[in-house]
């Protein structure tokens, strides 16, 4: 199977979907980049992460839309192009820009089914640029996919590996809700294998990446890639776990949480969001209230500090959880 | 004597939608004192003319988004009155089974993409609808209505920016009735000019009175058909007055003694409409009165249907959030 990476993985998502359905547009800011400039290279950029890079020559400046920095218009225009019958995919160029556009996100799309009393549908995705590690600072690097996940008529994607990427951007275009669709940029280089056509990866599925006895571990986005280090590390020392990918947070796949700390009785979370209310949390919380009886040991979670995050290079690297912090967690609550 | 700038049958089409949105609050000022209607309401009693004399260019193609004042606009665009009624009431047969309310009515079949409760929040969906037109090419067209209140915030000033940017088919309502909630427009429009605000993201702006049918019906269609042509946007800035409080029970202790008693005798819409179609024969006074008439039995069978109807049972608290979960 030809190997790629999550980006381009994401962007053969995105035209294949085009190719197919007419209503699906693409908007944002510099998502062809150079789009409205009066020299250089139209389609200079593709988004800043290269996401849409191609779809403007192919799709044309109607369907592949540059906008103003206008996060709030933004969002706006694709909740009423989606009420509107379209199947807008919005790209947040950083997902902390929620914070800009937040209205738009849950007071309008992720209610309007239900506030108009099931009679309508609100097919848009939202593209959003997450995650820490590449020094941008407490406004640029945040990972608030737990944020959203909170809000009811949102579902929430969070994928780790390119084949994911793929499978779940597609099935987040064709699906009738409002999909918040949070891409690691750390993740963006990564390959892996990847089919050249099209296919869904459903929601509410977690994967099963590792199978072992003593630890049931959950990850979240790039925090999958650090805990199979750590616990590929752990297997030596003949400590084996249950790696899973919820893939999505909401829906959330409790059953197959659940049915591993049956046989485990031990749950570690990695979640690279702040603590408190965190999906981490959430999870710890589902598992003590409907696992209690086969938990040996208290849940425990790895997530970033309840502090925004910092810049410098060694602080930032503090912050985000580590394969060997993980590897110590899992280490100790194994022992326990 | 003039020519009528509609046919009889749309003159009284006109005349029948402002008595009935009109009715329709009159009579919810009266129900809402009892106590029987949850929530809190906004009327738009004294607006008429603004989302008739828009709404009369549209069909159920065409879109609007409105406002947490929005049983005008909703009745306008065609939802059901009886439907609507019931939706206040917070009845399981109302337009959205209860769920949403009266800031919430909406009928995307009717083109009526939502009433609002957040000030600003429709203008970027409308921008968002007039993309879909764009796309199908089929001259359709998106309005958003908002208030001179609405026009202080910055989602409006980014809709308004972006319409024109992507030369969609967007028209900007701002009905300007004086107040933002509580708080008159000389003090909260810095600029004092709201159309003139509008002009200078690059589109088209005009002015009219907001309580005299024939002056919207004319402004708002050269817009409407300016976007139809792949003109872009532009803004209609009509000056109007609400008759009633930002929301029912609002004692308008910011309003001048006698203000709204003046308003009714020379801002309101159906005396006018009424005066100019008689004086200029086009229309019979007879002919009103008779749609007086079956309006009002109308909104006393919304009414009485609304109290008569069933509240939701405690299921549909759970229904209705997501398509598929």
């Amino acid at each position: 199977m030809p190997q790629k990476s999550f980006r381009d993985a994401l962007n053969e998502a995105l035209h294949l979907e085009m190719e197919r359905d007419a209503s699906i547009i693409v908007l944002g800011e510099d998502v062809s980049g150079g789009a409205g400039g009066t020299s250089g290279q139209r389609e200079a950029s593709g988004g800043i992460f290269g996401v849409t890079k191609g779809l403007l020559p192919k799709f044309g400046a109607d369907r592949v839309i540059d906008t103003p920095i206008s996060e709030s218009a933004i969002i706006g225009a694709a909740g009423g192009a989606a009420l509107a019958g379209m199947r807008p995919v919005a790209e947040l160029m950083f997902a902390d820009f929620v914070g800009v556009s937040m209205d738009q996100i849950f007071n309008q799309m992720a209610k309007f089914r239900y506030m108009f009393g099931g009679k309508t549908r609100c097919p848009a995705v939202v593209r959003l640029a997450m995650g820490a590690g590449m020094n941008m600072g407490a406004q640029h690097s945040q990972s608030i996919y737990s944020l959203l996940t909170a809000v009811p008529g949102l579902k929430v994607v969070v994928p780790s590996n390119a084949y994911d990427a793929k499978g779940l951007l597609i099935q987040a275009i064709r699906d009738d809700d409002p999909v918040m669709f949070f891409e690691h940029k750390a993740l963006y280089p990564r390959k892996g294998e990847v089919p050249d056509g099209a296919y869904t990866v459903p929601f509410g599925e977690a994967n099963l990446l590792r199978e072992g006895e003593h630890v049931t571990v959950v990850a979240i986005g790039r925090m999958v890639v650090f805990a199979e280090k750590a616990i590929d590390n752990l297997a030596k020392e003949g400590i084996t776990c249950d790696l899973i990918d919820p893939r999505t947070t909401s829906p959330l796949d409790e059953e197959t949480i659940l049915e591993s700390v049956s046989g485990t009785g031990r749950l570690v979370v990695v979640d690279e969001s702040n603590p408190r209310c965190s999906v981490a949390s959430d999870i710890c919380g589902i598992v003590a209230q409907k696992g209690f009886r086969s938990l040996k040991a208290a849940p425990r979670m790895v997530t970033a500090p309840h502090t925004p995050v910092p810049f410098a290079r060694e602080l930032e690297r503090a912050y985000v959880p580590s394969p060997a912090r993980i590897e110590a967690v899992i280490r100790e609550v194994a022992k326990e | 004597m003039a020519s009528p700038p509609l046919s009889a049958e749309r003159l009284q089409r006109a005349y029948r939608q402002m008595k009935t949105i009109r009715e329709f609050e009159e009579r919810l000022h009266v129900e809402i004192a009892t106590g029987e209607i949850p929530g809190f309401t906004h009327l738009y009693a004294g607006q008429e003319a603004v989302a008739v004399g828009v709404c009369e260019h549209l069909d159920d193609a065409d879109y609007i988004v409105s406002t947490h004042r929005g049983h005008g606009h909703c009745i306008a665009k065609g939802c059901d009155v009886t439907g609507m009624m019931l939706e206040i009431y917070g009845r399981v047969d109302g337009l959205c089974k209860g769920k949403g309310g009266s800031m919430h009515i909406a009928d995307v079949t009717k083109g009526m993409l939502g009433a609002n409760a957040i000030v600003g929040g429709g203008p970027p969906l409308a921008v968002g609808a007039a993309i879909a037109c764009r796309n199908r090419g089929n001259q359709k067209v998106s309005i958003a209505f908002g208030g001179d209140g609405s026009c202080n915030q910055g989602t409006v000033f980014e809709a308004m920016n972006m319409a024109v940017v992507l030369k969609v088919p967007a028209i900007f309502v701002i009905e300007n009735n004086g107040y933002s909630e509580h708080t008159g427009k000389d003090y909260a429009v810095g600029s004092k000019d709201i159309a003139g605000r509008a002009r200078s993201f690059g589109m088209p702006a005009d002015n009219c009175d907001g309580s005299d049918f024939f002056a919207v019906y004319e402004a708002a269609g050269k817009l409407i058909d300016l976007a139809r042509r792949g003109g872009g946007p532009s803004t209609l800035e009509a000056t109007i007055t609400r008759f009633y409080g930002h929301f029912e029970g609002d004692p308008q202790l910011y309003r001048a003694k006698d203000e709204v008693k003046r308003q009714r005798e020379t801002m309101d819409c159906l005396k006018n409409f009424r005066a100019r179609v008689t004086a200029e024969g086009w229309l019979a006074a007879s002919v009103l009165d008779a749609i007086d008439e079956q309006v009002l039995k109308e909104i006393d069978a919304a009414v009485a249907a609304a109290k008569a109807a069933a509240p939701p049972p405690d299921s549909e608290v759970e229904t209705d959030v997501y398509i598929s979960y």
